[in-house]
């Protein structure tokens, strides 16, 4: 198998909110088109390392990050990168399904209407593309103009991603986007991740191990801010190295 | 029931029973005049002409009053209210916010009879000056003055309701690259729309119920204003003005009931129209 090409890479990455030291000297290298499995008990730093790479974390007061955080090898950290232009290349979806109340049409035209797009035509071409490739066209295509609300919280979710996709993204940061849906709705979510990595890098963090292991094709385990260990997803529920790693998958850890 | 709940619960009561009953006073005092009044030249007619004889009593110029300087307040107070409201939940630093917040309540506590000698010594002269006027006694100074005094409650019930948005939908604004003013402009305030026309039509109410300052600045011709920049005198001040030398049970005193009902019918339309808004948004969430 040929290794695919590294998307995100990150060298000796610490954060801090104010004192505390969340994330401890991370370095890793995530390939494209793949998606990456972030695991870890609860208050390991798994949110706090995902948002940086989409520098959601610039929003906290006394965050500070240190090391070098690459995507396509520019430092998007660097003096003079645009937030904004980063956060159309890397979109994110959150751990509770968050559509504007607005409805389903106006929340996946947002973002392209954000960047002045004003054509009917194309966005709804926009909003309709998005909405096929978030496997939700089917279900909401005669009620476009109805409350993103009325649907259902896996429907919601994927609305969220539809409304990602539309601004073009290729990496998309999902932050335990499952979490809040029952099996059925998570198993299409799930599904629909093994759809997206055809076409976009993407980051998952999740404390669902068996998700994890179900679609994730490199995974990562963080404990208390360290990178404990990286490997292939497969690699890393089989024979993981550490002991803390096979502590952690074999439940033997919160 | 616990003592307390049951110390409010009676409390609530007492208060709706208490504006029932002011209602029905009003109505009561205003029926002798309505009996006698078959048409409706009491809302279209310009005269009000008390003491003449036999006396007349048609309310249309201080309705148009009333209007007016209601609508030069809630025009010029809105964009303030809201844009203060924003800043004060969205744009400045939470410590400013706090203490900015609790300097604006208290200037509820100012009586209106202190607006109304600021509009008179400060505000009617300078509109005098810039417009060119005879007097600055004139709508359009009471409705400046009035566009101030409605700014606490429609600041202060805007602020709460764009507090009141999620954060998520701002985290969902910024990670789609939007800029803090287009989430402000595309998401928060909308979010916030339905307690933001609540806070607008009861800033409306209270502009429409102020007395003592449109007294004071209005000016106080009787007749229908041609403009916001001649005098006049809305409603209320109508009422304030005369009723104490109208003889009980006189018409005159009876007519000024029935002015009263219909401000009462007004006001109580406004307000029920923001309370609607405010549940219909609760059922919408
Ligand atoms: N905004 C914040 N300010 C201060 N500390 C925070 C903030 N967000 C998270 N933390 C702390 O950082 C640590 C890591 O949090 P987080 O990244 O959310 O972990 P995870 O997603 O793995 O549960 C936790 O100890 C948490 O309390
Ligand atoms: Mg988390």
């Amino acid at each position: 198998m040929v290794e695919n090409k590294h998307k995100v890479s990150l060298k000796d990455i610490s954060i801090f909110y104010g004192k505390l030291h969340v994330v401890k000297h991370v370095s890793v290298e995530l390939p494209e088109n793949e998606i990456t499995a972030i695991i870890g008990p609860s208050g390991s730093g798994k949110s706090t390392l995902l948002r940086s790479l989409n520098r959601m974390n610039d929003h906290i007061n006394g965050m500070r990050i240190t090391g070098e955080a690459m995507i396509d090898n520019q430092n998007i950290y660097a003096d003079g990168v645009d937030v904004v232009m980063l956060r159309r290349k890397v979109g994110m979806v959150f751990q509770r399904p968050n559509p504007f109340p607005k409805s389903i049409y106006e929340n996946v035209a947002y973002g392209p209407k954000l960047q002045g797009l004003r054509s009917k035509a194309e966005l709804d071409i926009i909003v309709e593309n998005s909405l096929r490739q978030a496997a939700l066209w089917d279900e909401v295509k005669d009620r476009l103009h109805v409350s993103g609300f009325d649907l259902s919280g896996g429907q919601q979710q994927r609305l969220c991603i539809a409304r990602s996709l539309a601004v073009g993204p290729e990496v998309l940061l999902m932050d335990e986007p499952a979490s809040a849906l029952d099996p059925a709705a998570t198993a299409k979510i799930e599904e629909l991740m093994l759809l997206l990595k055809r076409t976009l890098t993407v980051v998952v963090v999740t404390h669902n191990m068996q998700q994890a292991a179900r679609v994730s094709d490199h995974t990562a385990f963080l404990l208390g801010g360290e990178l404990v260990e990286y490997d292939v997803t497969r690699k890393i529920f089989t024979t993981p190295q550490d002991k803390r790693t096979d502590d952690y998958i074999s439940g033997k850890m919160g | 029931m616990p003592y307390q709940q049951k110390l409010v619960t009676v409390a609530g009561y007492t208060v709706l029973l208490l504006t029932a009953a002011i209602f029905l006073f009003v109505a009561a005092q205003a029926w002798p005049f309505f009996r006698e009044q078959v048409d409706l030249s009491f809302f279209t007619g310009d005269r009000w002409l008390p003491v003449s004889s036999p006396p007349t009593f048609q309310i249309k110029g201080f309705l148009v009053s009333s209007l007016m300087i209601t609508t030069m307040a809630i025009v010029v107070g809105c964009p303030l209210g809201i844009l203060s409201a924003v800043s004060l939940a969205e744009l400045l630093p939470r410590q400013v916010s706090v203490r900015l917040r609790s300097v604006f309540e208290m200037t509820v506590g100012i009586p209106s009879v202190v607006f109304g000698f600021l509009g008179l010594t400060v505000v009617a002269p300078f509109v005098a000056r810039v417009f060119n006027l005879n007097t600055g006694l004139t709508g359009f100074s009471a409705g400046l003055v009035l566009s101030v005094m409605v700014l606490p409650t429609l600041v202060s019930l805007a602020d709460e309701a764009l507090r009141a948005v999620p954060r998520e939908y701002a985290e969902a604004s910024y990670a789609l690259g939007a800029t803090r003013w287009q989430t402000i402009w595309r998401v928060i305030v909308p979010a916030a729309r339905s307690g933001i026309i609540a806070a607008v039509l009861l800033a409306m109410g209270r502009a429409i119920g102020e007395t003592m300052t449109v007294l004071m600045v209005a000016g106080g011709r009787l007749t229908t204003p041609g403009s916001i920049f001649e005098p006049m005198r809305p409603i209320t001040a109508l009422i304030a003005a005369e009723v104490t030398n109208a003889a009980r049970h006189s018409e005159q005193y009876h007519a000024l009931f029935a002015a009263g009902l219909v401000l009462f019918a007004i006001t109580f339309a406004v307000n029920a129209i923001a309370a609607a808004v405010i549940v219909g948004k609760k059922g919408a969430a």
